[in-house]
Formats: C-alpha cells, sequence, structure tokens
C-alpha cells in the first residue's frame, strides 16, 4: 500500500470501514425501488419506445422523412453521432489514463462513468446504422468474405474505419466495465437474500470466490484491457473527426480535427460524468464517496478541455483567413454570420466562455453550479457538432446549390429516444449494479479514507513535530 | 370387376418366404450403410461424430435442394418474329412532333416495341437535330393514363360506329337545313390535314375552318398581309444577322420556332480561333426571359415603353437613311441611350441585321416591318418567301366564332386539338356558348376542360400512333410515323373528318397521295414516287424550299401605327402574360417532366406566380411566395408572388397555361389561369400591357425552386469575358487555366490507370442558352424519377442534369455598350450603394451541371462499401446494388450533383405502401407510364445514391457495336442524351485520348477551364468561357 500525504484532501469522507462501503453501496441495490426512480425509468422508457417508432418510421419510407436534402446530407443524425460517442469518451479516459497517471479519484467515479460510456455509443451506434439508406444492407460495410468476387470495403474510407473504431471500442470498453463489476457483483450475490437474485448474481460474477488466484487474473485482464483501451481514448474520436476531416468540405478538411475533437469529447463526457454523479451522490445518498474534490478534479479537467477546444475555434479562424482560399474564408464567416449564426455563437458561449468561470475555486466547488454549467457544455458541444456538420455543409463550393436544413419531427424524435433510451439503461445500472467501484473504493480506504488518514496523522503528530516543527495536521473539511 | 391372375415366377406364385421376404424391400439388396460410413481403420461402426457430419450434409443438401424456392420465369419467344424487331435492340424511326406552334423533327427510339425516347432528326433542314424540353417529354405523353381511352357522348362512352353514324346523320340534317358548320382547331402544320379539311368543307360547304391558337401569332401575320399583302410568319435567319434586336421576343425559348432559331443564333455566336466574330444581340423587354438573359446588352422597359421605344428606334432609322419620323414619342433616357447605340449598329450591318418583336399587336409589327424594310433585311435575314406556317392562327375569326356561337347561329361545331374553354380570356362563356350548337364534338386526346362540354369527345391518337405529315415553313415537309399501335381505342381525327365526309380512304392514304401530288412533283433527286417515298419516311424530312426570296415592297401605313402607339396610355404597373419554357400554352400542364423542369429563369417548379420587380417587393415588403391578387378591371387573381431580378420596375408577369382542371393528375390545379388577363384588341389577342393594382392577399404559398442562392459570390465557377478582350487575349478571364498542369504534378491523388478509351465531356457557356431541353433529356434517358411539388420544395428533386443560373449586377457607370457584370472586388466596394441595388439591369449567365467525373474524385475514397469508383474508361460509376446509403459521397461532392433515393420515389423497394404520396399523385408510377422507362437503366430503389453516368449505356452500346464489326471506338461516336438533345450544341462528348476527337481538340482551348479544378479532384467535364460581345471599359470601381 502506499502512503499519501496527510495533506492531501481525503477521498472518502467520514468514518469508513470496508464493511461500511459494501453497506452504503449496495443499499440502493437492495432497497426496494424508490418511487422517483419508478417514474424516471417509465417516463425514460416512454422516451425511449417513442425513439424507436421514430426509427422504425424512418426505416419504412427512408431517410426523406428527415428534414435533409441535396446539399445538407447528414444533419442531426450525426450530429447526436459524434455527441454521443464525446460524452462516451469521459469512461475510457477515467478507466485507462488516469489509471495510468494513477489518479485515486476516479475510483469513485470510473464505474458510473465507464457505464455510461456504454449507453453513450449504443446511443451513438445507433445513428450511423439507421442514418444508411438501406439499414438491412449493413453488413456491406464489414470486411468478410464473400461470393461477390469477392468485393471488399473500401479501405480509404473514413467511414469503414468508424465501423472498427466504434466496434472495437464499443467492445473493450463493455469488457473493461465488466471485468471491474466481477468482484463487486460477487460481494452483491453474497449479500443478496431472494433465490432469484443470488441465481442471477452468482451467473454474473462469473463464480468469483475471491481467491487470490482469482484477483491476480483478475488484475492481468485489468492491466491489458487498461493498455488496449488507452490508445482508444485518443484513436475513437480521431477517428470519428475524420470523417469530415478526409473530405473535401470547407470547414471539414482540416488536420487540426483529431486533437480537437479528442479534446471536445474529454470535454463533454466530463460534462456527462458530472452531470450523473451529481444526481447519484444525491439520490443514493454517496456523498461521502463522490466529494466536493471530486467535482473539483473534473471541473479543472474540464477548464483545460474547454480551452484547448476554444484555442482550435480560434486557430480555425485564423486558418481560414491566413488560407487565402475563398472558400475555407466564406465558409468560416457564414459559421459566424450565416443562417446559423446562433449555433456558432451558442457554441462559442457555451464551450469557450462559460467554462472559463471555473478558474475561479468557488464555482468550481459549487455543486448547483457544477450541475448547471454541466448541462450548459452539452448543449454548446452539441451545437458545435451541428456547426461543424451543417453549417459547413449547407453552402459550400457551388452556390448555385445551398440549401437550408432544418429537422422534422422524426429526427427529434429519435434524438429524444436515444436519451430516453440512456438513462432507461443508466437508471436499471443504477438499481441492480454498484455504481461505485467498491473494491476498487475499498483499496484506497486506508490511505485516502478521511478517519484513517486522520489516525494517521495524529499517530505522527509528535513525530512531525520534532522533525520539522509544524503543528500537528488538521484536515479541513472542503 | 375380377382381373385376370398372371405371375412373373413359381416363388411369386407358390409364395415362397424368401421371395415374401424380398418383396417387401424396397432394395433387392442390403444397403451397406455401415460400411460406408464407419470407419473400417479404427472402428466397425460408425460414430457419433460421423452421424453428426452426415446428418449435418443430408439436411443441408436437403434443405438446399428442396426449400430454395425457384421463380418461375415465363418468356414468351415470338412465335414469328417481326421484321426489324431484335429484342433488346432499339430501332430508331424518323418522325415529326408538330403540336400547334412546336415544330421539331425527331428521332423515335424504339425498344421492343415501345416508343422510349426522343431524338433530334440532324437530317432536318429546319431543326437540324435540336430538340426541345417539350419534344423530349412528348414521348411520355403517349403513356399518360389522362388520355382519353374510348370515344365518349356527354358521360357515357360509345362506339365509334355508333358515334360515326350519329354523326353522320346530324350533318347531314345540318347540311340539308343549310346549317353552319365550324371547325375550331390549333394550328395544323400538315398540308394533308388542311386538304381532309377542304374534303370536309367541299362535303359540307357550310362548313367554316377557324385556326385558333391560345397564345397567337395572328399580329405578325397581320401586319405582313397590311405590309407585303401576304398573311404569314416570316421564315427568320438568325445565323444570318450580326446585329439583332428583339423586342419582348423570346425567340430561344418560346417563339414561333424556339430550336430552329437557337440553332441559327449559336452558328453565328460560336467562337474559335479561325473565327473571331459573333453577333451582336440587344433586347428590349419587360420580364427577364430566356432570350433576354441571353442577350449582350438588355434594356429592361415596361411593355408601354418599349412599344414607344420601338417608334424611336423607327425615327432614328429612318432618319439616318433619308426616311421621314412617324411621329414623335418620349421614351426614358436609358431608353434613348439604346436607341442610339442599336441604331448605330443596325445601320452598320444593313442587309444582316434582324429586329424581331414578340408582340401581338399589329402596330408594333407593322413598325418592325418597317424597320426591317429599312435595314433591307427581307431576302436576307427575313425570308416571306419560305415562310413559317405556325402563324395560321386567325384571333379575329376567332373572336367572330364565340359570336356566332352566342348568337345560336352555328349549328355544329367541331373542336379540334384545341382547348377554348381553358384558355380564351372568357372561357366560361365558351362553354356555355357552346351548348348552343347543335352538334358539338371535340377531337383532342383527352377529355379536357373543352372535351367535357361537347357532345361528343372523340379521343385523338398521339402522333408516335399516327401518320401525318407537317410543314412547318413553305417547301419543307417532314412526316409522321407510328412506331406502336394505339395505346387505347383512339382514332385520329383526320380519319373521322374523312368518315365524316363519306370517304372510304384512309389517312395514310391521303398522305400517300398528297405527297405524290404535291411534293414528289416539287423534287427531281427521285424518279419513282416508292423510292421518294420511301426515302422520305426513312429520313423523315424532305425540303423544296427555294432559295431565291421574292421581292418584296413595303405598303404598311408606319405613321398610323405609331400613332396608335403614341397615344397607349402608361399605367403605374402593366402585366405581361408570357408562354412558360416548360409547359407551353397549358398544353403539356399534364407532364410530370416538364411540370418538374425547373424553369429557366426562376428554377420554379410546378406553379405560376406572379413576377414582381425586387425593388417593388421590398419596398412593400413581400417575399418570395406570399400570396399577392393582381386586378385588371374586373378580372382577379391571387397567386404567390416571386422577385424576379431583370424584371423592368413597373412590370409585373405572369406565365400562361397553368390553373387547368381537366389536364390529369400531375396537371390539375398546378397554379392558376392567367388567360383571364387575355385582352383582345379588335383585331388580335393581347398579352402585354394590361394596367393592374396589386393588394397584398395574405397567406404564403411555398414555391418549389430548385436553386435558392443567385449570387455566385464571385467564386470563377462561371467565368466569362467580352469579345473586346477575348480577340485581344484568347484566354481572358481564364488566366487560371495555366494553373491547372500544376495541379496534377503536385497531386497527392495515386491517380488511375485508363484503358485507350477515357471519356470527357465539353460545355461550352457561350452557347448554351439555359433552355433546359438537357435535363428533360437526361430524365427520360436515364429514368430519372420525378418527386412531385412537395420534394422539390424539400430540396429533393432527383434531376442528374440541373442548368444553374446566376444573376450579377450591371455597372450602371458603364456606357450601354460596356454594359459589363460587376466584378467582385467593385461589388464588395460598391456594397450597400446604388450600384448593387440595381436590380432591373442584371446579367445573367447559365451554367449547366451535371456530374463532373473526376478523375480524383471526392466522393469515390469515402464510400465505405465502394459502391462509387473510377471506371478504367475515366468516368465514375455507380454500383446501385452496393450502395448502402450514406450519403458522404453527395456531402463530399463539391458540385453537389449527386441524389438520393429520400423516399420511394420508383417503387423499386421491397416495402410495401411506402410509396412517396407526392410520386404517387403525379402517376409517374402508372403502369402505362413506366412503359416509358429505358430498359437499359437501372431503375433505383429507395436509400440509392444516383447521379449522371455520362450515359454508360450508350457508351456500352457503341462499345459492343464496334466490338461485333471488329474496330475501334471512334473519339465522337458515343453522344450523350443530353448532347443529342442541346439545340445550341454547347455540349460536347468524346474519347479525349483520340487526339482526332472534337472534345480532344476543345481541350487545348484558350477558353476551356475545369471548375475548381484548384482542389485537384481532375474533372472529366470541362467548360468553356462566355463571351459576351460587348466593348470592355476600364474600370470605373
Amino acid at each position: 500500500m502506499k502512503a499519501e500525504s496527510i495533506i492531501r484532501a481525503p477521498l472518502i469522507e467520514g468514518t469508513k470501514d470496508y464493511h461500511k462501503i459494501t453497506e452504503d453501496i449496495c443499499r440502493p441495490i437492495e432497497a426496494k425501488p424508490s418511487r422517483s426512480w419508478l417514474i424516471s425509468i417509465t417516463l425514460s422508457a416512454i422516451l425511449m419506445c417513442w425513439g424507436f417508432f421514430a426509427l422504425g418510421w424512418t426505416v419504412w419510407y427512408g431517410i426523406g422523412v428527415w428534414g435533409l436534402n441535396k446539399t445538407v446530407g447528414w444533419g442531426w443524425d450525426i450530429t447526436n453521432f459524434v455527441w454521443w460517442i464525446g460524452i462516451g469518451h469521459a469512461g475510457t479516459l477515467i478507466s485507462a489514463i488516469l489509471l495510468l497517471f494513477r489518479q485515486k479519484w476516479r475510483t469513485a467515479v470510473n464505474r458510473a462513468a465507464e457505464a455510461m460510456t456504454i449507453f453513450a455509443v449504443i446511443c451513438a451506434g445507433l445513428f450511423p446504422i439507421f442514418h444508411m439508406g438501406r439499414v438491412w444492407l449493413m453488413f456491406f460495410t464489414l470486411p468478410y468474405p464473400n461470393s461477390r468476387g469477392p468485393l471488399w470495403v473500401n479501405f480509404n474510407s473514413p467511414l469503414l474505419w468508424d465501423v472498427f473504431a466504434i466496434s472495437t471500442y464499443f467492445t473493450i470498453s463493455l469488457l473493461f466495465w465488466y471485468t471491474g463489476l466481477i468482484p463487486d457483483v460477487a460481494s452483491v450475490r453474497d449479500r443478496a437474500k431472494s433465490k432469484i437474485a443470488k441465481v442471477a448474481y452468482n451467473i454474473m460474477s462469473f463464480g468469483w470466490t475471491g481467491s487470490a488466484k482469482h484477483w491476480q487474473r483478475h488484475e492481468s485482464l485489468s492491466l491489458v484491457l487498461a493498455g488496449l483501451s488507452t490508445p482508444l481514448v485518443l484513436s475513437v474520436h480521431t477517428i470519428v473527426s475524420f470523417d469530415f476531416a478526409t473530405s473535401v468540405v470547407p470547414g471539414w478538411h482540416t488536420t487540426i480535427f483529431p486533437p480537437y475533437f479528442v479534446a471536445g469529447a474529454i470535454f463533454s463526457g466530463f460534462a456527462m460524468v458530472l452531470t450523473l454523479m451529481i444526481i447519484t451522490r444525491k439520490v443514493l445518498n454517496l456523498k461521502e464517496y463522490i466529494t466536493i474534490g471530486h467535482i473539483e478534479s473534473m471541473n479543472k479537467i474540464i477548464v483545460l478541455t474547454g480551452s484547448i477546444v476554444g484555442c482550435a475555434y480560434l486557430t480555425e479562424l485564423f486558418t481560414a483567413w491566413y488560407s487565402q482560399s475563398i472558400y475555407e474564408q466564406y465558409a468560416f464567416m457564414n459559421r459566424a454570420m450565416g443562417p446559423y449564426w446562433w449555433s456558432y455563437w451558442g457554441m462559442m458561449t457555451c464551450n469557450v466562455i462559460s467554462p472559463q468561470l471555473f478558474w475561479f475555486p468557488k464555482l468550481r466547488r459549487n455543486v448547483a453550479f457544477t450541475f448547471f454549467m454541466t448541462i450548459v457544455i452539452n448543449i454548446g458541444m452539441w451545437f458545435e457538432r451541428f456547426v461543424i456538420i451543417v453549417t459547413s455543409i449547407h453552402r459550400d463550393y457551388i452556390p448555385s446549390s445551398w440549401a437550408l436544413y432544418s429537422p422534422t419531427w422524426v429526427e427529434i424524435s429519435i434524438y429524444a429516444g436515444t436519451i430516453g433510451l440512456f438513462f432507461t439503461a443508466f437508471l436499471l445500472f443504477a438499481k441492480t449494479l454498484p455504481v461505485i467501484a467498491m473494491a476498487e473504493v475499498k483499496a484506497i480506504l486506508k490511505t485516502s479514507g478521511e478517519a484513517q488518514k486522520s489516525a494517521y496523522a495524529a499517530s505522527h503528530a509528535h513525530a512531525d513535530i520534532q522533525s520539522h516543527g509544524h503543528g500537528a495536521y488538521q484536515p479541513t473539511k472542503p | 370387376m375380377d382381373t385376370n391372375k398372371y405371375w412373373k415366377g413359381l416363388d411369386e406364385l407358390h409364395k415362397e418366404a424368401s421371395y415374401m421376404e424380398l418383396r417387401n424391400k424396397e432394395f433387392a439388396e442390403e444397403i451397406p450403410v455401415e460400411e460406408i460410413i464407419a470407419d473400417t481403420l479404427t472402428k466397425k461402426t460408425s460414430g457419433r461424430r460421423d452421424f453428426l457430419k452426415l446428418m449435418g450434409f443430408s439436411v443441408t443438401a436437403a434443405t438446399v435442394a428442396a426449400s430454395c424456392k425457384i421463380p418461375v420465369k415465363q418468356a414468351i419467344p415470338y412465335a414469328i418474329k417481326p421484321e426489324e424487331i431484335v429484342p433488346g435492340l432499339a430501332n430508331y424511326y424518323a418522325s415529326t412532333f408538330a403540336d400547334g406552334t412546336d415544330y421539331c423533327s425527331v428521332l423515335v427510339k424504339v425498344r421492343d416495341g415501345r416508343p422510349i425516347k426522343i431524338e433530334g432528326n440532324s437530317n432536318s433542314a429546319i431543326t437540324k437535330g435540336g430538340t426541345s424540353a417539350r419534344a423530349q417529354a412528348s414521348v411520355l405523353a403517349l403513356y399518360d393514363s389522362r388520355r382519353q381511352r374510348k370515344p365518349t357522348k356527354g358521360t357515357g362512352e360509345i362506339e365509334w360506329s355508333q358515334a360515326d353514324n350519329e354523326i353522320i346523320e346530324k350533318l347531314k340534317s345540318i347540311k340539308a337545313s343549310n346549317g353552319q358548320i365550324r371547325i375550331l382547331s390549333g394550328t395544323l402544320l400538315s398540308p394533308s390535314t388542311r386538304q381532309v379539311i377542304n374534303n370536309f368543307i367541299l362535303e359540307y360547304p357550310t362548313t367554316k375552318h377557324v385556326v385558333y391558337e391560345p397564345i397567337s401569332y395572328s399580329a405578325i401575320a397581320d401586319a405582313n398581309e397590311k405590309s407585303f399583302g401576304k398573311r404569314v410568319i416570316p421564315g427568320y435567319n438568325f445565323d444570318k444577322a450580326n446585329v439583332i434586336v428583339g423586342f419582348a421576343c423570346d425567340f430561344l425559348g418560346t417563339w414561333v420556332s424556339p430550336v430552329e432559331h437557337t440553332k441559327q443564333y449559336v452558328t453565328n455566336r460560336k467562337l474559335h480561333k479561325d473565327k473571331q466574330t459573333m453577333s451582336r444581340h440587344y433586347h428590349v423587354e419587360s420580364r427577364l426571359s430566356l432570350t433576354g438573359s441571353n442577350a449582350d446588352v438588355r434594356i429592361p422597359l415596361k411593355p408601354s415603353d418599349v412599344k414607344r421605344t420601338l417608334v424611336a428606334l423607327y425615327n432614328k432609322i429612318a432618319s439616318s437613311t433619308g426616311g421621314s419620323s412617324a411621329g414623335t414619342v418620349t421614351i426614358p433616357s436609358k431608353a434613348e441611350a439604346a436607341v442610339s447605340a442599336m441604331a448605330n449598329d443596325l445601320l452598320a450591318s444593313k442587309g444582316t441585321s434582324l429586329v424581331v418583336c414578340g408582340l401581338n399587336d399589329l402596330s408594333c409589327q407593322i413598325l418592325t416591318n418597317a424597320i426591317n424594310n429599312l435595314l433591307g433585311n427581307y431576302g436576307s435575314t427575313i425570308d416571306l418567301t419560305n415562310h413559317s406556317l405556325v402563324g395560321q392562327a386567325n384571333d379575329k375569326a376567332v373572336n367572330d366564332l364565340i359570336g356566332e356561337l352566342n348568337n345560336g347561329s352555328v349549328a355544329a361545331v367541331i373542336i379540334y386539338n384545341a382547348n377554348p374553354a381553358y384558355s380564351l380570356p372568357n372561357g366560361t362563356a365558351f362553354g356555355e356558348a357552346l351548348k348552343k350548337a347543335g352538334l358539338s364534338i371535340t377531337i383532342n386526346d383527352r377529355a379536357d376542360e373543352t372535351g367535357s362540354l361537347t357532345q361528343y369527345s372523340l379521343p385523338d391518337n398521339h402522333y408516335l400512333e399516327s401518320w401525318n405529315d407537317a410543314e412547318p415553313k413553305a417547301g419543307s415537309y417532314s412526316l409522321v410515323q407510328p412506331t406502336i399501335a394505339p395505346l387505347f381505342s383512339t382514332r385520329q381525327g383526320q380519319d373521322s373528318l374523312l368518315i365524316w365526309s363519306g370517304k372510304t380512304t384512309s389517312y395514310d392514304a391521303v398522305i400517300r397521295d398528297y405527297w405524290k401530288n404535291n411534293i414528289f412533283t416539287k423534287q427531281n433527286k427521285f424518279s419513282s414516287f416508292e423510292d421518294f417515298w420511301e426515302n422520305s419516311v426513312r429520313y423523315g424530312v424532305c425540303d423544296t424550299t427555294t432559295s431565291s426570296p421574292s421581292p418584296t415592297t413595303f405598303n404598311g401605313d408606319v405613321v398610323t401605327a405609331a400613332n396608335v402607339i403614341a397615344n397607349i396610355k402608361s399605367s403605374e404597373i402593366e402585366l405581361v402574360l408570357y408562354e412558360s419554357v416548360g409547359i407551353g400554352n397549358g398544353k403539356y400542364a399534364n407532364s410530370p417532366w416538364l411540370q418538374e423542369m425547373p424553369d429557366p429563369i426562376t428554377k420554379a417548379t410546378w406553379d405560376n406566380y406572379i413576377c414582381l420587380p425586387v425593388q417593388y417587393a421590398m419596398d412593400n415588403k413581400i417575399a418570395d411566395g406570399d400570396l399577392v391578387s393582381i386586378k385588371s378591371g374586373n378580372t382577379e387573381l391571387t397567386l404567390p408572388a416571386l422577385r424576379q431580378p431583370g424584371l423592368a420596375n413597373g412590370t409585373f408577369a405572369v406565365a400562361l397555361g397553368y390553373g387547368r382542371t381537366l389536364a390529369g393528375r400531375a396537371g390539375n390545379g398546378v397554379g392558376k389561369n392567367a388567360y383571364v388577363f387575355v385582352g383582345f384588341d379588335g383585331q388580335n389577342f393581347s398579352y402585354d400591357g394590361a394596367a393592374v393594382t396589386l393588394s397584398i392577399a395574405g397567406g404564403v404559398h411555398a414555391l418549389a425552386m430548385t436553386q435558392t442562392h443567385h449570387s455566385i459570390e464571385g467564386r470563377p465557377i462561371v467565368r466569362e469575358t467580352t469579345l473586346s478582350e477575348y480577340k485581344r487575349n484568347n484566354a481572358a478571364s481564364n488566366e487560371d487555366r495555366v494553373k491547372e498542369p500544376e495541379y496534377a504534378e503536385n497531386s497527392l491523388y495515386p491517380g488511375h490507370e485508363y484503358s485507350p478509351l477515357k471519356w470527357s465531356m465539353s460545355v461550352d457557356l457561350n452557347s448554351c442558352i439555359g433552355c433546359g431541353a438537357c435535363g428533360v433529356a437526361c430524365t427520360a434517358e436515364n429514368n430519372v424519377p420525378v418527386v412531385g411539388k412537395d420534394e422539390v420544395l424539400r430540396a429533393h428533386e432527383m434531376h442528374w442534369m440541373r442548368i444553374d443560373r446566376y444573376y450579377s449586377f450591371t455597372n450602371p457607370n458603364s456606357s450601354l455598350l460596356a454594359d459589363r457584370v460587376t466584378k467582385e472586388k467593385e461589388y464588395d466596394h460598391h456594397y450597400g450603394s446604388a450600384f448593387v441595388t440595381d436590380y432591373e439591369n442584371v446579367n445573367v449567365a447559365f451554367q449547366p451541371l451535371m456530374c463532373q467525373h473526376c478523375n480524383n474524385a471526392p466522393c469515390e475514397n469515402v464510400c465505405p462499401v465502394a459502391a462509387t469508383n473510377q471506371s478504367t474508361e475515366g468516368y465514375n460509376q455507380m454500383a446501385y446494388n452496393r450502395c448502402v446509403g450514406t450519403r458522404y459521397c453527395a456531402n463530399n461532392c463539391p458540385f453537389k450533383v449527386r441524389r438520393f433515393n429520400w423516399l420511394d420515389y420508383t417503387t423499386a423497394d421491397s416495402f410495401p405502401y411506402n410509396t412517396a404520396t407526392e410520386t404517387l399523385r403525379v402517376g409517374m408510377l402508372d403502369n402505362i407510364t413506366r412503359m416509358v422507362l429505358n430498359p437499359d437503366v437501372t431503375v433505383r430503389s429507395r436509400g440509392v445514391m444516383e447521379k449522371c453516368s455520362f450515359c454508360v449505356q450508350r457508351i456500352q452500346d457503341v462499345k459492343l457495336q464496334a466490338k461485333k464489326e471488329n474496330r475501334t471506338v471512334g473519339g465522337d461516336e458515343v453522344k450523350t442524351a443530353c448532347q443529342t438533345a442541346c439545340p445550341s450544341d454547347a455540349i460536347v462528348f468524346g474519347n479525349i485520348k483520340d487526339p482526332n476527337s472534337t472534345v480532344s481538340k476543345l481541350a487545348t482551348n484558350e477558353r476551356t477551364y475545369h471548375a475548381l479544378a484548384e482542389l485537384d479532384i481532375a474533372p472529366a467535364v470541362s467548360y468553356m468561357v462566355k463571351v459576351r460581345n460587348i466593348e470592355e471599359i476600364q474600370s470605373k470601381a
């Protein structure tokens, strides 16, 4: 066990021991579903069903039921796709990159963030699949041996890379999430009272007994998966950005896109994690595990990535001017001053200006303000994708073909439906599986628990005074 | 019944045990199953795995053999193969599209007994292989499901024989009582038909034949009668004119013989190294017509000023040629400047100039004749000998007939190929008057607004089902031959008239006789009539024109005419009624192809509208689609507004031909009938100058326009220069051309290997007049779906070929002849000033745009399934059945030429009940209408991307032909549908690797450039710089 500086704020507040952690985190699973949970899941499920109905409508009648046209071939569909994929990014970042950077605070949020990733990727994946004119032939996009020549896919196409990137991302994320869940599911199984729950959790825990061998294998697998997902954090959104960057469309054809998209994805992902965690810590009473310190750490990342995104926006403007290409220049002029000016300025306000408020410690430690900001950021990031996609293509090279685009009820319903799907899945997850990784939190309890830290400080107080002449450490509650 | 007992052997007879045992077995010998399936090396019996293997195999085999449903295909061969028909091979028959004032000599492509496409007939001395959108769309009218299928009497169907008996009986009794009979027909270009009518008149001497055209040129004919004693419309030679002055005359779009005029017009406007001159075209008009948009100098004036300017021009020319003034008129100062410029140019080209006037006004036409007479144009650019025959209409006679009908003095009226109840200004009153006739018959293709009112409605054949002839110009003849048996129980009108006249000869015999007696005798190429006839049918045309013009003496009364014009009062707002390039006078209103063809200027489809001057609309806060009412006298009409740059201030314009009620599914209720505003001046119908007032009706009627942005934003996509600059530097405005090879040298694209064939296209922007025939031809050739108004409104139109139209401001600081397009820098400099708010004076540029077949195609690398890829012959091809519909190719297409099947427009997908409502409504999916589909081109299903294929089926066809003949494909041998349709020869297609092909020669022309070449996409389509014949002045910006 690594020792941690006593002047660091504790990551687990209150007086906790291993059993208390298990009790706290398993409580929501074992308790009867609350009224608010039932209402929430009903509403989410209705929204989800409505979205599926709209999807069915699209498949039956064709993409023409959307508002797209000869000039604007992608609209809300791909905007939503990129938005959801971006949201999903936080999970991978927390589980892989923060693990490598030994950020202990990640243990409180990684489980929920990873779950969010999986649900967001499912929502995201619906869009590229159902935006196809002939969705029943989507297997054409897979490179499999066939009797048509054989006819292969086009390995030059960024859409094909997307197929690989998204499916890999989903698979790795799912495995990583599930691997982490196994010990916790076993704990839930051991505590389960009803027979059905016992059997179900037993199957899900793959017969975990907590033996040393199990732990050893679990750790190895986690390491391998962490290694696999680390490059994914960068690659997935890079490849998503290639969907635009490899084109010739002014406003899309930009080399800055990969870092800009990755930063934007983390930005929006963290915002979404915060949205969910702030609700979860309140509703499930987990404030002692998801502390203000956690929220502050995440807000710091938000201000960093938000600033990167802001730099990217300004760089784009500079490049457009510097290129002296009339098409590039017009594209950016049109973003700011064209018919979709509101989306550009919405994006600028939500993504660049408002996160700068997090430079103030008071604001970034304020839960209500943070919650409000996370919503603003996700709106801003949706606008960003809309700006990139629609305002670039609606006026490209040939002015005769310029057109406007607005969504129909079908597109709006599908988008609302994915939000319903996301929350339905998340609510089911929160009710049936531990939203905080118990095993991992337990692993940092000794070093980062408040009571443990205080005890440690007390036992070393004398020595400290003697050696350094300082007063005893008094952990202050934030 | 007891049967005889036969036995085969003793063992059977005695029922021996061994026999009995064998008899009950299926196989006489034991089947060595065990041996077969056992692994003899290891064990004696088969194991579980072997069993599973064998079972798996047998189940699969059984499944494959038993359950795959093989559809039964029934192919019924011709028991006796008709001569000439080879299934899968197309035949072409020469014929003639002659309908009212429309004339076009054509070749009809017939596949497996079905006419499916119209091509121009290059043997014609008149249309010279050119076609119009209407000619292209005429094949669709054959399969119009709204055509009348049986003769009707009242509301009930009737047999032909019964109808004939009744009609003959009635006609005879009318003849006996000396009752008046009237035949009211559209223009009859056919001399044989006129003969048939003459025969009818011989049989029924009280018959009078009145020719009626809803959009009439009667005044021209009247003026020529007064001027030269000949009631005809002259033949015009735009090719011989170095200076052309048009007065409200859409001679390239709709007027008299647009295809012929276009062919002539562009001859003198083509530019190349050895011919660096072109005609100068002035155009004085009120609305922005197709012709006006092609003029070098355009002077927008309201109708009353147009007329007065004509007088002013006469005075100017008369004073220079020693004549006397016809009386003074006051005209706007800009018109005065125009008059002196025009007069200078006209006088400098005496005998090689041409003034034409499209106003159906006697005085204006007399003045026009007088001007041409002073300029000595008769006999050179105007030909009264080989005159046109489209001007048979006599407005006065029509008006008289209405009077006769009203006072009940007409006993029988036969309306043949005309729809007066719709197209007369007082059509409803005409319908009432019609009821007073004892016998009323219509012979039309459908029970239209008139046919539904007459006692008998007798369906006529479509021209593709008929024998006929035509004489579009005196001495020029062409034949119509049937290419399919009549689809319905229809009969040619001529046959009906023959039967009623008591003749037993059929109409085709009449034609032969006529040709034998009248045309055969005029030629000396063939000695036997049979040879002559064979040849005429084969080539479709026969030219017996003489080149010696008859001397003319002008006798017109110029002073009176000028006086009439001088007395015209101007109104604050004057109305112009015009013929639409697509649906004409309303006759083609039920053609989905023509309805969906964007108007060349407004780019609106499926509607008519009130064109308002932009400034007027801005002042009154009227936006496109706002409903407004115009009122003239007691007549009021509410239509959506459309802001039209180039429209003269104080002028509104509305297209005729819309608002049909009984045209059919596509045409009914599209727009409003503006014929109500047509005036009658005692002599002729008038279409220009009625005083109107406007009120805002409230509400919006969205207009489906295929182009909603009208400025090119200073992008070098369309390039144009002036003639003087071009003469100084053939690469004027095309300096960027030299950079094109650099793009290829520095390319990042790996490039492709090409076969010795590499297809390429060149489009000359200086020739293209923007008429839209190419687009309709493309629709016909490539089974391009019609989507209907609602879908066009959502920018879902499917046209593979479109013509972009851009406006630019005219520099008001420049003199008239330097009437040039503003440069982008000037525009920026003057932004917001009067310089860029003069919406009246605009220039127009057209650019036909189809897939550019980029050799480094941006669409190709983004397709995840490689559905679109580069062929070895240099064009970009689509594998429809591979396409999954991600639409990335369309997003990445810089030219936005890719078209996605948003909905089920063709019923080609496998989902039931999901066809696009609008497409269903317009009737393109009827089984009859679908007979027009080209079997060589896949009908695309919903969810699939499509686009111009360079007519790959035509390329394949020529390649196969060459292969059969064991030769190489000629460089110019393949011709695309748009190319053959084009009346201005603007499109050239061919093998660019063949140094002798036209397209490879054009590639080195200094005017040639590739649009967006700077993207290094290497398009296979190139454009040639447009040249305006105006003088360049130094920029004053």
